[in-house]
């Protein structure tokens, strides 16, 4: 009750920061929780990076080595499975919890107020409920890796689709699972409620004269993913509590022995997991039009086209699921209206792709880190969309199916991608966010280093899946010795760009030390935040920015 | 209206959508079933009361095949390997399952044909599949599928390449357990 009262008299004292533990513990302040978002992201960022660092050391070379020796001399069996539970992880990790809280959770949070030209989000508890409830769940699926799964083995091992049976008691008896699946449950009730308070926060409290179709595309992005994540993740929801009481309480909606379907589970989980991938890179759509827009100092090539094109692909990638589920006995006809909906996709995409390029067409490019990043984005994301339509066909995927040609396709999409949306966003609003600058070299040679090194490791990913690798083995044949050890090599150079990002934020923040100005990047930079200082007051916007008269443009 | 009020009706619409959500995917479980027994999705064999009535000079072979899940102590094995006939044709197989427990155990049995196409062609006048089956202990019995592939297979133009039709049976332990259905689309591979 007192630290409530504490938080009310905080309040009321107007510019004054709460005190530090009423400030971050009970924080319902929009960017002090999009600040705490970006830490956990950093974080967990971290660990799946280690993760995948111990995958690609294993796969460095044929046999079973590494992993052996890093558990003290375990044998293959236990060795297997602790690689099976690292993918497992490694993709839940960077799905929910470091590209989510980072774009929707972090910059979401951060941005999309101060771009409509509002004091707070709609709901500031409420957004406070949504972090803590994402903290919780990053504590019980890091609990789920030690406590047994199968046999004595800690961790769950099934992929991060969790297809019955390997995640029901057949497959994973221990309660491992059951940890894992409530995890989820919590992070997806914390994305619901944050994306009921994005929504209310976008429909209802936009400065006077902003209307939808002058809002900022970053604005439209989370609007869009907030729709995306409240119409799938509840499905995700009924389908893992499905599985948890056919674990538990002896129903069988995927036990085939009492009558129920495990395919039907695979429906369920790619009906949320299609619109997932597009969740997982809205944002990032959104983050790239801004950077290329102020680096280009023009204003966005075909703006509604860009915000239509958004709910577009987000229409469309609620019916095209079973595109993940080609090679599980569809009928014909049933996969070519798969191939032909995924196809479609390619449209909304590219209209996107040569927005961005028209964007820059005749402009005044200045090569700032943020646009180095945005314009790598540019061409990695297009690279893995190429893949994807490759991919969209069924017949070309029966033979692709569950090989690294999979897997380079969506690190393409995701680990190149999204990641490079999110560091974009991270150079391009850090002196916003943190009030200092960094240093610009340090930052080229971050994006340069890291762009050959996720090449290096993807790139060579694509030759694999061709030779016919199948994904999730901890070993291979000597036939695929060379890529996979170029692969691995990829990854040191990925490290030392990671080194190289951590040096430069020591540097912006302990030696550097150079005071960032409200705008940076000049002409190009229109968005409400560029008009606040660096970092932004406590509470903006005492006097709500108007876009109601004459020729103020909120784009 | 305040923006308070807005924010709350704009908050309760979004979270109707939400729980519609979480309805529809528990509705999936009942109609994803009822769809597959319907078109015949996954080889979901259907059930008939009489005979097809008409013959085709095309002729299909049936084969058959036994799985027994684990912790079920039965022999389970088809008493022929395949067997051929014209379509329409009513044929009569027989399965042989032993108990090899040393007390009585009910098993029932799920089932689906592959290719997955023909599932809806594929009818079943009378099959041990329908009910469970006790078994005494030691007791062998042998036990009847009368079946017969509908004539209209013929007209589909997607089965033309199908020359053979494999029923499959897996036999699960059965323990009173109300929420077990027959007629499971793929339990089978």
């Amino acid at each position: 009750m007192a630290d409530a009262q504490a938080a009310h008299e905080a309040h009321d004292a107007h510019d004054h920061k709460p005190p530090f533990l009423v400030r971050w513990l009970f924080s319902t302040n929009h960017k002090d929780i999009g600040t705490l978002y970006l830490i956990f992201a950093i974080i967990a960022g971290i660990v799946g990076g280690t993760m995948s660092g111990l995958m690609r050391l294993e796969l460095a070379e044929p046999g079973v080595t590494f992993l052996t020796t890093f558990m003290g001399q375990r044998d293959i069996d236990a060795a297997s499975n602790f690689y099976n539970v690292l993918i497992t992880y490694h993709g839940l990790i960077m799905i929910f919890f470091m590209v989510m809280p980072a774009m929707i959770g972090g910059f979401g949070n951060w941005f999309v107020p101060i771009m409509i030209g509002a004091p707070d989000m709609a709901f500031p508890r409420m957004n406070n409920i949504s972090f803590w409830l994402y903290a919780a769940s990053g504590i019980v699926i890091t609990l789920s890796l030690f406590v047994p799964g199968y046999g004595s083995n800690t961790g769950f091992g099934g992929g991060w689709v969790m297809y019955p049976p390997l995640s029901s008691n057949t497959g994973s008896p221990g309660p491992a699972m059951d940890l894992v699946i409530l995890s989820l449950h919590l992070a997806g009730a914390s994305s619901i409620l944050g994306s009921i308070n994005f929504i209310t926060t976008i429909f209802n409290m936009r400065a006077p004269g902003m209307t939808l179709h002058k809002m900022p595309l970053f604005a439209w992005s989370v609007l869009v993913t907030a729709f995306l994540l409240v119409l799938s993740l509840p499905v995700l929801a009924g389908a893992i509590t499905m599985l948890l009481t056919d674990r538990n309480f002896g129903t069988s909606f995927f036990d085939a022995s009492g009558g129920g379907d495990p395919l039907l589970y695979q429906h369920l989980f790619w009906f949320f997991g299609h619109p997932e991938v597009y969740i997982l890179i809205l944002p990032g759509f959104g983050i790239i039009s801004h950077i290329v827009s102020t680096f280009s100092k023009k204003p966005i090539f075909g703006y509604l086209g860009m915000a239509y094109a958004m709910v577009a692909i987000g229409f469309v990638g609620f019916i095209v699921w079973a595109h993940h589920m080609y090679t599980v006995g569809l009928s014909v006809n049933m996969k070519a209206y798969f191939v032909a909906a995924t196809m479609v996709i390619a449209v909304p995409t590219g209209i996107k792709i040569f927005s961005w390029i028209a964007t820059m067409w005749g402009g005044s490019i200045s090569f700032k880190t943020p646009m180095l990043w945005a314009m790598g984005f540019i061409f990695l994301f297009t690279v893995g969309g190429v893949t994807g339509v490759v991919l969209a066909n069924s017949s070309i995927d029966h033979y692709l199916h569950d090989t690294y040609y999979v897997v380079a396709h969506f690190h393409y999409v995701l680990s190149l991608g999204a990641v490079f949306a999110i560091f974009a966003g991270w150079y391009y609003w850090f002196s916003k966010m943190t009030g200092k600058e960094y240093r610009e070299w340090l930052g080229a040679l971050h994006f340069w280093v890291m762009f050959v090194g996720v090449n290096l490791i993807f790139f060579p990913q694509h030759f694999l899946g061709l030779q016919g690798m199948p994904r999730r083995y901890i070993d291979y044949p000597e036939l695929f010795a060379k890529w996979n050890y170029v692969s691995t090599v990829g990854y040191g150079i990925t490290v030392l760009a990671v080194i190289i990002f951590a040096i430069c934020m020591i540097d912006a923040f302990f030696i550097y030390r150079k005071k960032a100005v409200a705008n940076p990047w000049g002409e190009g930079a229109t968005t409400l935040e560029w008009t606040l200082p660096s970092p932004p007051p406590f509470h903006q916007f005492n006097e709500l920015p108007r876009f109601d008269k004459g020729d103020a443009k909120a784009f | 209206m305040s923006t308070l009020d807005k924010n709350k009706k704009t908050a309760a619409l979004v979270s109707l959508g939400v729980a519609g959500m979480v309805a529809m995917s528990f509705a999936a479980v009942p109609a994803y079933r009822a769809f597959c027994q319907v078109t015949g999705w996954g080889g979901t064999t259907q059930r008939a009361e009489a005979e097809a009535g008409r013959t085709l000079s095309r002729q299909v072979t049936v084969r058959f095949d036994a799985t027994v899940s684990q912790g079920l102590a039965w022999t389970f094995e088809p008493e022929q390997v395949s067997q051929t006939l014209h379509i329409g044709e009513t044929g009569l197989a027989f399965y042989e399952a032993e108990n090899l427990a040393d007390r009585p155990v009910t098993g029932r049995a799920a089932f689906n044909v592959s290719p997955a196409k023909a599932g809806i062609y594929f009818k079943k006048i009378e099959c041990f599949c329908f009910t469970e089956q006790t078994l005494k202990p030691g007791e062998k019995v042998s036990m009847p599928v009368t079946y017969y592939v509908d004539p209209a297979l013929a007209d589909d133009k997607n089965l033309d390449d199908v020359q053979t039709i494999t029923l499959a049976y897996t036999f699960f332990a059965w323990e009173d357990d109300e929420t077990a259905v027959a007629g499971s689309p793929s339990a089978a591979e």
